[in-house]
């Protein structure tokens, strides 16, 4: 029963990861004053180019391709061990938080080598900038996440988010930290303004279109659709860590229902302030 | 039978040596041979056949070499098997030789300790065995050098296990001595070049200075004792003031870590192991430091006594200040060898901050937590010793192939050299702590040591040590860094010179076997560390008296020292989700067999003229880099730019980088300095002339009379 509603519950993360997506673009459209695409246009760009022709490059080797497959798997990966709508997972003890930053690692790792392996400049210049900036994330990310696990002192995600649930709602000055520096973090790492523009059309500018521009076809589609995992991953880490509340404990399909509801509103929320930023 | 496993790797080293001494013989020994045969010696007509050829002037060469390296593949192996004998079977075994001084005989003693490292040793010696006979065929058209480079291969393999089995002072500095020294003429092997011969000697220069705190602080301990039996038994006995007891510390962590490589007394290391020969420099840089890493732990955890707090605060600095600085100056090495070199001091860092932190729980009250550090530590030795050798080895086949050491000449070398470049790849994972390779295991057991710091009572200690985790994360997200520009610009993108472009992936079979050996080993303790944590177990009940908190949970599947609700890691899980996740969207997404995909020219922005000059090296790779961190690094970058008729339009550019370690201007040159000034002053005595000399002369003998009378 665990495993298959742990199983379910990365379906929803895989789901919904385009949708955030959507919702994300929407805000900053309407802030901008231009008329939004629709919420689910997401998902109509990935079906649209798994079902292209991709084109890859006479230099490339088998690293460029293989690392689609393995950025999106070491994304999933990831999305299954965090608690999206209950704490009770069991996938959560094969992998604690520092194994969950090693699967952001893993796919980082591969995406700068596809960066550089066609041998063009924008392509290392998007791998170095990557590389440069998770350099700094990676280990203020640890430390937001530790200040939690010694507080907890566990590093598995799902009993550190029961710890917080359990001490109810004391306002502890290193979580509040701990709390915006994740913030910084997860802006970094996904790519948004001011470190880096998803939006972007001058190569020059770019670290993470720069690294994936050789990419067409269904390989851009595994790397995007890993990407908005990705950025879920970040917005329901910072919503479960930081603000538990309404996340289930249990099975109760009632439970279950309001720890979706409730979830949906914190991603919603936090959403709006990317778009803002 | 451990024992005697143990000695015949001692045995077969040495004689691997002697062997080696033959290889201009060929003609004595084919005459001898001949000799025997008239007189009617008889063997066996295979016997006989194949000595008949291997003894032919062509064959000879070749036959030796390869029996010098067999010698050493065998040594390997008794090691491995002693090694893990007396580590399953949790037993100690001691021995006398009647060798050395008269009242003084050799002690020997093989436990878990000595054992684990006599496990990490036989690995990377059977690997070096299997790399060796391709590689040196290089040196064959050089006068005499085989036998200078087998003879003290073996004498230093020898004298690295007979620091393991030392169990007094005497036999213990005798076995030091032996590894040092051999390892130096392999250092200075090809001492045609001035750069190679500089390098040997500041080597030896630290190397004995090392060699002396070593025996200073065996001095300490011995000054305490109750005989001057100088046996490790009685140094176990001997009580010492905690005073005293920080000296001897501090006198150990001078010698034991000069020759580990901790900063600032790391510089002859990044000079010394580029200049060996790669398996050579495998074996210094994944082996030998472990050899200093093992005399420090039997040093400070076994033989002094009780361990005190600051002491591991002294570790956790020091190691943190390794681990930064060695990835630092990795980062903007273009040597191989040199950037590898930089990057064992910074594992060794990373080994020395968790010892600390296993002394500080110890010194706390916390052995169960301490036995967590001190496995991460051993732990980590281990996994060093396996990817920095495959490292080094396989900078040793690419150097073969491609005939450079710059990383920024090779390019492209994936799909010219595939099976080395994937078995590198391996080595790139490990090291750069990514999940499912053996480097993640071992940092994650030390974060895991760190963050129980909340049982700790003591306020100093609770705000040091996760800065010490934010050190070690940093540390860690720069490898990776520093390993995808390795990689990047190695062996992907374009060729960036005629030599990368015209290289072949390597006929050698045994060379390709020692690569795969050592990555096949990389992933699978990766996937199942339980394998090495439970071998780690009894060596941690040994010295820290403490196993895990939780071994039951310690298995071939989970990885939970404390409980699963606390922290856990199932890398075949991990493993298995990696490959259901990337099978499914591999097989759906590849079902259209119309999308197969299709090859073309590289998207260039419309303007062409795309080549191996226009793509990112590693000077431009780490540029970012060098711009956030500026003062890390003593940087000297010259722009030189040549405008043309055109305005705002640049003809020529040339950029100039010297990247200089800030330990030499700070620490060895003001040294050196005053050693100069110091030796002029004496100096002064020699005046070359005959009277002054005899005035000494006449000096000395009132002096001496006066003391008489």
């Amino acid at each position: 029963m665990n495993w298959i509603f742990a199983f379910i519950q990365t379906l929803l993360f895989i789901v919904l990861a385009p949708l955030l997506v959507g919702w994300v673009k929407w805000w900053k459209c309407r802030l901008q004053n231009r008329k939004a695409p629709s919420l689910l246009q997401p998902y109509r760009d990935l079906l649209k180019l798994t079902h292209k022709q991709p084109v890859v490059s006479h230099t490339a080797s088998w690293l460029f391709i293989a690392t689609p497959y393995i950025v999106f798997s070491a994304m999933i990966l990831a999305a299954s061990v965090v608690p999206l709508i209950s704490i009770d997972l069991p996938t959560a003890a094969s992998a604690d938080v520092i194994v969950l930053v090693g699967f952001f690692a893993i796919a980082r790792f591969f995406q700068a080598l596809a960066g550089m392996d066609v041998g063009t400049a924008f392509g290392g210049m998007g791998a170095s900038r990557e590389m440069t900036v998770s350099t700094l994330a990676e280990p203020a990310m640890l430390m937001a996440i530790f200040t939690l696990t010694m507080a907890a002192s566990s590093t598995n995600l799902a009993s550190a988010i029961g710890y917080v649930l359990d001490q109810g709602m004391v306002l502890r000055p290193s979580f509040v930290f701990a709390l915006f520096a994740m913030i910084l973090v997860a802006i970094a790492e996904t790519g948004r303004i001011p470190v880096d523009n998803p939006a972007t059309h001058l190569e020059l500018t770019m670290i993470h279109e720069a690294m994936i521009l050789e990419y067409s076809g269904r390989h851009l589609a595994l790397i995007e659709w890993a990407s908005a995992i990705k950025l879920m991953l970040y917005g329901v880490l910072i919503s479960n860590i930081f603000f538990p509340w309404g996340i289930a404990v249990d099975f109760a399909p009632s439970a279950l229902g309001t720890a979706l509801l409730w979830l949906l509103l914190k991603l919603a929320v936090l959403a709006v302030f990317l778009a803002i930023t | 039978m451990i024992l005697f496993l143990a000695y015949l790797a001692v045995v077969l080293s040495l004689s691997s040596a002697l062997l080696a001494l033959l290889i201009r013989q060929q003609a004595v020994l084919a005459t001898g041979f001949a000799k025997a045969r008239d007189k009617g010696v008889r063997l066996p007509p295979a016997v006989e056949k194949f000595l008949v050829d291997a003894l032919s002037p062509t064959r000879f060469q070749s036959r030796l070499q390869q029996l010098v390296f067999l010698c050493l593949g065998l040594a390997g192996l008794s090691a491995i098997l002693s090694g893990l004998s007396v580590l399953v079977s949790d037993s100690i075994v001691r021995d006398q030789l009647v060798l050395g001084l008269p009242w003084l005989p050799w002690h020997v003693r093989l436990d878990s300790l000595s054992g684990f490292f006599y496990l990490i040793i036989g690995l990377a010696v059977a690997a070096v065995s299997l790399f060796g006979p391709g590689y040196v065929k290089d040196y064959d058209e050089q006068e005499d050098s085989f036998t200078v480079l087998g003879l003290f291969t073996g004498i230093f393999i020898a004298g690295m296990f007979m620091v393991l089995l030392a169990d007094d002072a005497f036999f213990f500095m005798i076995a030091w001595e032996l590894m040092s020294v051999a390892s130096y003429f392999l250092v200075s092997f090809q001492h045609q070049e001035a750069a190679n011969r500089r390098a040997a000697f500041l080597y030896l220069i630290m190397a004995e200075v090392g060699a002396i705190a070593i025996i200073l602080g065996f001095g300490v301990i011995a000054g305490f004792s109750a005989d001057y039996s100088f046996t490790f038994d009685a140094f176990r006995d001997t009580d010492l003031s905690v005073t005293w007891a920080s000296v001897a510390f501090i006198l150990a962590l001078l010698g034991f870590g000069m020759k580990a490589g901790l900063v600032p007394i790391h510089v002859w290391l990044p000079e010394a192991h580029p200049v060996a020969p790669s398996h050579i420099s495998a074996l210094m840089s994944g082996v030998m430091l472990k050899v200093a890493l093992y005399g420090f732990i039997r040093f400070c955890f076994e033989l002094l006594g009780d361990i005190q707090w600051e002491w591991g605060v002294v570790l956790l600095v020091i190691g943190a200040l390794s681990s930064l600085g060695g990835i630092f100056y990795a980062m903007m090495q273009n040597n191989l060898k040199r950037l590898l070199a930089y990057s064992s001091v910074e594992n060794i860092g990373v080994i020395f901050m968790v010892l600390g932190l296993s002394m500080i729980f110890l010194d706390q009250g916390h052995p169960e937590i301490a036995a967590l550090g001190f496995m991460a530590a051993l732990f980590h030795a281990f996994n060093h010793a396996l990817f920095k050798n495959l490292l080094f080895l396989g900078a040793g086949v690419i150097q073969h192939q491609v005939h450079s050491l710059n990383i920024d000449d090779m390019g492209s070398l994936i799909k010219r050299m595939p099976h080395t470049s994937k078995l590198f790849l391996v080595a790139c994972m490990s090291i750069a702590s990514l999940p499912l390779f053996n480097g993640f295991v071992s940092e994650w057991l030390a974060f895991q040591t760190a963050l129980r710091v909340d049982v700790i009572d003591n306020a100093v200690l609770r705000s040091l040590i996760p800065v010490a985790a934010a050190a070690l994360a940093l540390t860690a997200a720069l490898a990776a860094a520093c390993f995808v520009n390795v990689y990047g610009v190695m062996f992907l993108g374009l060729p960036r010179s005629r030599h990368a472009e015209k290289a072949e992936e390597t006929q050698d079979k045994g060379m390709l076997a020692a690569l795969s050996l050592l990555a096949g080993l990389c992933f699978l303790v990766g996937v199942i560390p339980g394998m090495v944590i439970s071998l780690l177990d009894n060596v941690s009940i040994q010295i820290i008296g403490n196993a895990l908190p939780n071994v039951a949970a310690v298995n071939w599947f989970w990885l939970a020292p404390f409980s699963a609700e606390q922290a856990s890691y199932a890398a075949p899980l991990v493993l298995f989700g990696v490959l259901l996740v990337g099978g499914v969207s591999f097989w759906y997404l590849r079902r259209n067999s119309a999308l197969e995909f299709k090859r073309t020219e590289t998207w260039d922005c419309g303007y062409g003229g795309l080549n191996n000059r226009t793509q990112y090296n590693s000077v431009a790779f780490m540029m970012p880099f060098r711009r956030i961190f500026a003062n890390v690094w003593e940087l000297d970058e010259k722009i030189d730019k040549k405008s043309s008729d055109v305005p705002q339009q640049v003809s020529e550019i040339r950029y100039q980088l010297q990247v200089d370690d800030h330990s030499w201007r700070w620490i060895y040159n003001p040294i050196e300095r005053l050693v100069y000034g110091i030796a002029r002053i004496i100096g002064r005595l020699q005046t070359g002339n005959i009277r002054i000399y005899l005035a000494y002369s006449f000096v000395t003998l009132i002096f001496l009379l006066w003391v008489v009378s």
